[in-house]
């Protein structure tokens, strides 16, 4: 059971700032790093990972610092985000080296056991230039898992893996995850975090903006203000209805469409068909105006 | 075990890819251009120790190193791929000398070796000046891998800055500027090879033990602090 812990990290390049203050505890199960590109996911396992130092706070794992501490790799496995791997060399070799360079007593079972793992078995005697993306990601993982780590980092996994590999490393961080291993991956998808991560960690702009399971992490994403624009046969009188309801704040009508600013959205997605079915209006349009990602980390961020 | 194994990626990296076939044209123009003259020239008083020196010592020694030198180490740093290394429980010093030791090994056999044979072929009748040319080329290049390794790990553009401080610094400054001479590895090793050979042409603007001291230092330091480097190397994230 091992605890990567960080404690008020901050970190910079010149007088840009990655990570803001950041205080979060990583234990035993699958917690997925969930924030938009750029807000410091990578920056974050990096440090983890023990190849950066913070600027200010500390980095430990089981309350030893991971920064110029070789002997921590003993327990971590990581899967770096860099495509870069020795790929003159064949799958099975790689998995063998990094196996020896662990220094394990039987590296040729250990690389065998990891390749079974991760279903490269039969790709394992090709070079690894000849490999796709999702079998480059495998074997990455295999050499990650070789030494069976208690702490396992992953930068963007499933970048580049197709449907059916993804579904597989998933199955698999969930098996490492329940058998007491640390398991901590990054990713800017949210369907892909809770479907795996049994916590969830936020990060937007450098800063920890949310902690939770996924249930708790999707209802702050969901009950938050959100325009929605709406387009019927009668704007004006669907305006006024809707601004009668509680799950309105506001609305605003213009010559084209209809701005409904919702702060209660399963009451509002109930509402607005069964109004237009008792007024008679024909609904054109009902769309979110600001539904991407970054908007709802954004609001995350204003929260706190 | 983990040496060998360091030892296993840094030749696939080495010879892997294209760069590697630079190791095996330079001391092969070097031996082919050294019979063409050896089997052309009819006066071959003083060809073979000034060949030796203004060819092989101050040119192509420096390039075989610097191609083998950053290659075991900067390109694994610059794509990122050494962190396979880096991420395991393994002594930076056993990284960076394993490496080092590749990297000499490889200067041995396609530096050193082709410039005595050359030497050979150019003058069979002064075996001894071939031999005292191979010595001091093995002995410059320990000293060219340990400044190349440093260089490998501190610099990002470690190729560009040990070309022009091969092609300028070595191989110009250090054979015509008086000044500058004294601080080249190829005249330190020519101190050792002047040492070794009675040919009257090989002379070094450096004595001996000053000469010794400073290869030591040179390669001492360089080594020091290419694992002092490496044990607080920041990976580049993709933020």
């Amino acid at each position: 059971m091992s605890v990567i812990q960080i404690d008020k990290v901050s970190r910079w390049y010149g007088n840009v700032v990655a990570v803001n203050d950041v205080t979060m505890t990583i234990g035993p199960g699958v917690t997925g790093l969930l924030g938009p590109n750029g807000a410091g996911k990578s920056t974050l396992i990096t440090m983890m990972a023990g190849f950066l130092p913070p600027s200010v706070g500390a980095v430990t794992l089981d309350g030893v610092p991971v920064w110029r501490n070789e002997q921590a790799y003993s327990q971590i496995g990581l899967v770096p985000e860099t495509e870069a791997v020795y790929d003159t060399l064949t799958g099975g070799d790689f998995v063998r080296a990094n196996a020896e360079l662990h220094g394990l007593s039987q590296p040729g079972d250990a690389a065998s056991a990891a390749i079974a793992t991760v279903a490269m078995e039969d790709a394992a005697g090709r070079r690894i230039a000849t490999y796709s993306k999702g079998m480059k990601q495998r074997i990455k993982m295999a050499a990650a898992l070789v030494h069976e780590p208690a702490v396992l980092l992953l930068d963007e996994p499933f970048n580049g893996m197709d449907p059916r590999q993804r579904l597989h490393l998933m199955e698999l961080l969930r098996k490492m995850g329940s058998d007491g291993r640390t398991v901590l991956f990054s990713s800017h998808i949210l369907e892909e975090v809770q479907q795996v991560a049994t916590h969830i960690e936020v990060v937007v702009s450098g800063r920890h903006a949310a902690s939770g399971d996924y249930r708790a992490i999707r209802t702050l994403m969901t009950d938050r203000p959100m325009l929605y624009r709406l387009r019927s046969s009668d704007n004006r009188r669907l305006a006024a209805a809707l601004i009668g309801d509680p799950s309105t704040t506001g609305a605003d009508l213009d010559a084209a469409a209809l701005q409904v600013r919702v702060v209660d959205f399963e009451r509002f997605s109930r509402l607005v068909p069964t109004l237009a079915r008792d007024l008679g209006i024909r609904l054109l349009e009902v769309s979110p105006t600001d539904e991407s990602l970054e908007s709802v980390f954004s609001y995350l961020v204003g929260r706190r | 075990m983990v040496p060998r194994t360091i030892a296993r990626l840094t030749l696939a990296t080495l010879f892997g890819h294209r760069r590697g076939l630079l190791l095996y044209v330079l001391p092969g123009v070097f031996v082919a251009l050294s019979v063409l003259l050896a089997l052309t020239v009819d006066d071959k008083t003083g060809l073979q120790p000034a060949l030796l020196q203004q060819l092989g010592l101050a040119v192509i020694l420096p390039l075989v190193a610097l191609v083998a030198g950053t290659g075991a180490i900067a390109s694994e740093i610059d794509d990122g791929s050494i962190v396979y290394l880096l991420s395991k429980p393994i002594k930076r010093s056993t990284i960076v000398l394993t490496k080092a030791f590749v990297a000499i090994g490889v200067v041995l056999l396609l530096g050193a070796l082709p410039i005595l044979l050359a030497g050979v072929v150019l003058d069979s009748g002064d075996v001894r000046t071939a031999v005292a040319f191979g010595i001091g080329s093995l002995v410059a290049g320990i000293a060219y891998v340990a400044i190349f390794t440093a260089l490998s790990v501190f610099s990002g553009n470690a190729v560009t800055v040990g070309l022009i401080y091969s092609l300028l610094w070595e191989s110009v400054m250090g054979q015509y500027v008086d000044g500058a001479k004294v601080l080249s590895v190829q005249q330190w090793s020519l101190a050792l090879i002047s040492k070794l050979t009675d040919a009257p042409q090989v002379e070094s603007a450096v004595k001996l033990p000053i000469a010794t001291i400073l290869l030591v230092v040179v390669t001492v330091g360089g080594l020091t602090l290419a694992v002092a480097k490496l044990r607080s190397l920041v990976l580049s994230t993709a933020e």
